[in-house]
């Protein structure tokens, strides 16, 4: 399987190092030609202002908006997640605005409110996933056809639409591998259907 | 689900917050606007101080924690992460930008050092740091004591890149040391670096250090902020280069480019153009070791 990272900013390496793990190809995406031939495509956390701004100079909006609508697996977390979402609470930045999603940036405070935990997440299994959070968004509101994979005080935290997927949290930091393998498995699902 | 504990404050949130910022540009700011105009321009952080390197280099005097004021305007005014410089080993200026809130503090030469023995225990901190190193023993040293995050000193506000990529290449150089090493001369090389043990396994495994290293001190054009990335860091932080240039706003985004695109010689030809000048700058060579900052911190 053929995973593009959009690698114009952020923590590139680490998804990169947990999908070889899972036997996965990586590919990183700097230009629109390198979304060729993906099976699916990850944006990584980092800043999302920042990769808002790199997405639109390098003509990389448009194309990740085209695939994402005609089915290309896509999942992305933190900045991945503000990304994706519809509706960004007071903020007008540039985004993809795939999935039907409000979302509230660095909605749990600073970087002394950065923490992390233990979170049960039924889809992955029963053992607890270890999720850590840096001045974190979360999803405050969603439409009905987004699926919440995990839900804490009322905030959205992990969720599915379609062919997309979104965690508040860094999956790539932690070690365990079962969130990327939800994905992996959910193209190829897809691809069976 | 309230049975959820929450650990704040940990080596892995503040670790991770520098791992986001990776491929990044962080930019020296001393007011709101340019705060907004780093922002715009597309930096991952703004480093709020009162006066940039370049003038604290001119103007001489002691050079202290900003005023926390300024410090929470700069706050106020972007969405990104804002840092803030303590001095060396000034526990209070640290504990102080903690109860601001500040998102990471840089415990700076740029600063006049406070204590000539002792950096800040930072493992005693929730908030994370970044410190400046010359070479593998001293980022060893303060990764020891807690930094969460490297950078080269470099030579600040020369806009002479040449001590940043000394530094760089002495880091990389003795990772090489360290990685070909056999384990029988890794506790020799310890104690010839001066650093800790343990962290020189770490090394050893991980082929490079354990934290997100940037560069630092003396970047004023896209090209030195490209050349940095090829050199093997992860990102960079962008002092006087800026707001000491003609055109601020315009050299502030093309550097970010020149970062996110760093082997692409033909962009970074592109995002050269026209700049204006940069700042006007003073060569390492001519300075007396009296006057370089890199020599404050072990």
């Amino acid at each position: 399987m053929k995973i593009g990272i959009l690698a114009l900013q952020g923590a590139v390496r680490e998804h990169r190092s947990v999908l070889r793990k899972l036997g996965a190809v990586t590919v990183d995406v700097l230009y629109p030609d390198d979304l060729n031939g993906l099976d699916g495509l990850i944006l990584p956390g980092g800043e999302s202002t920042t990769v808002g701004k790199l997405l639109i100079r390098y003509g990389l909006l448009e194309p990740i908006i085209q695939a994402g609508r005609s089915g290309l697996p896509v999942f992305g977390t933190c900045t991945g997640l503000i990304l994706m979402a519809k509706n960004i609470n007071g903020s007008n930045q540039h985004r993809l605005g795939l999935m039907d999603t409000c979302v509230e940036r660095n909605a749990f405070g600073r970087q002394l409110n950065s923490f992390e935990a233990d979170m049960h997440i039924p889809a992955i299994g029963k053992k607890p996933f270890h999720a850590v959070f840096i001045r974190a968004p979360y999803i405050e509101k969603a439409e009905n056809n987004v699926k919440p994979l995990l839900v804490y005080d009322n905030k959205i935290l992990f969720a599915e639409q379609d062919n997309l997927l979104a965690a508040a949290f860094h999956p790539e930091l932690t070690g365990d591998t079962r969130i990327h393998r939800y994905f992996l498995e959910k193209i190829e699902k897809q691809k069976a259907e | 689900m309230t049975d959820i504990k929450k650990e704040t404050g940990t080596l892995k949130v503040k670790r991770g917050l520098a791992e986001m910022l990776k491929g990044g540009v962080i930019m020296d700011v001393v007011t709101p606007e340019q705060a907004k105009i780093a922002e715009e321009s597309g930096a991952v952080a703004v480093m709020a101080l009162e006066r940039v390197p370049s003038d604290i280099r001119a103007q001489g005097g002691v050079a202290r924690m900003s005023d926390p004021e300024m410090i929470s305007g700069i706050q106020n005014a972007v969405s990104i992460p804002v840092m803030a410089k303590a001095r060396i080993g000034h526990i209070v200026e640290a504990r102080v930008l903690e109860s601001l809130n500040i998102d990471f503090i840089d415990e700076s030469e740029v600063l006049t050092p406070a204590d000539e023995v002792y950096h800040i225990l930072k493992n005693d901190f929730k908030v994370p740091f970044v410190c400046g190193a010359r070479n593998l023993g001293e980022a060893l040293r303060r990764i020891g004591e807690g930094a969460a995050m490297i950078r080269t000193k470099g030579e600040a506000g020369t806009g002479d890149v040449v001590e940043a990529v000394r530094h760089i290449r002495q880091v990389s150089e003795d990772i090489q040391r360290v990685v070909s090493a056999s384990a029988m001369e890794l506790m020799t090389i310890a104690k010839e670096f001066g650093a800790p043990y343990e962290l020189i396994l770490q090394v050893k495994k991980l082929k490079r250090l354990p934290v997100v290293n940037f560069a630092a001190g003396g970047i004023a054009t896209p090209a030195d902020a490209a050349l940095m990335m090829v050199l093997g860091c992860d990102g960079v932080f962008v002092g006087s280069g800026i707001f000491k240039s003609d055109n601020p706003a315009k050299r502030a985004k093309a550097i970010v480019e020149a970062v996110a695109h760093y082997q692409d010689s033909a962009l970074i030809a592109e995002v050269s153009k026209g700049l204006g000048e940069a700042m006007r700058g003073q060569s390492v060579a001519q300075l007396d070791d009296k006057n370089k900052l890199a020599g404050r911190g072990w």
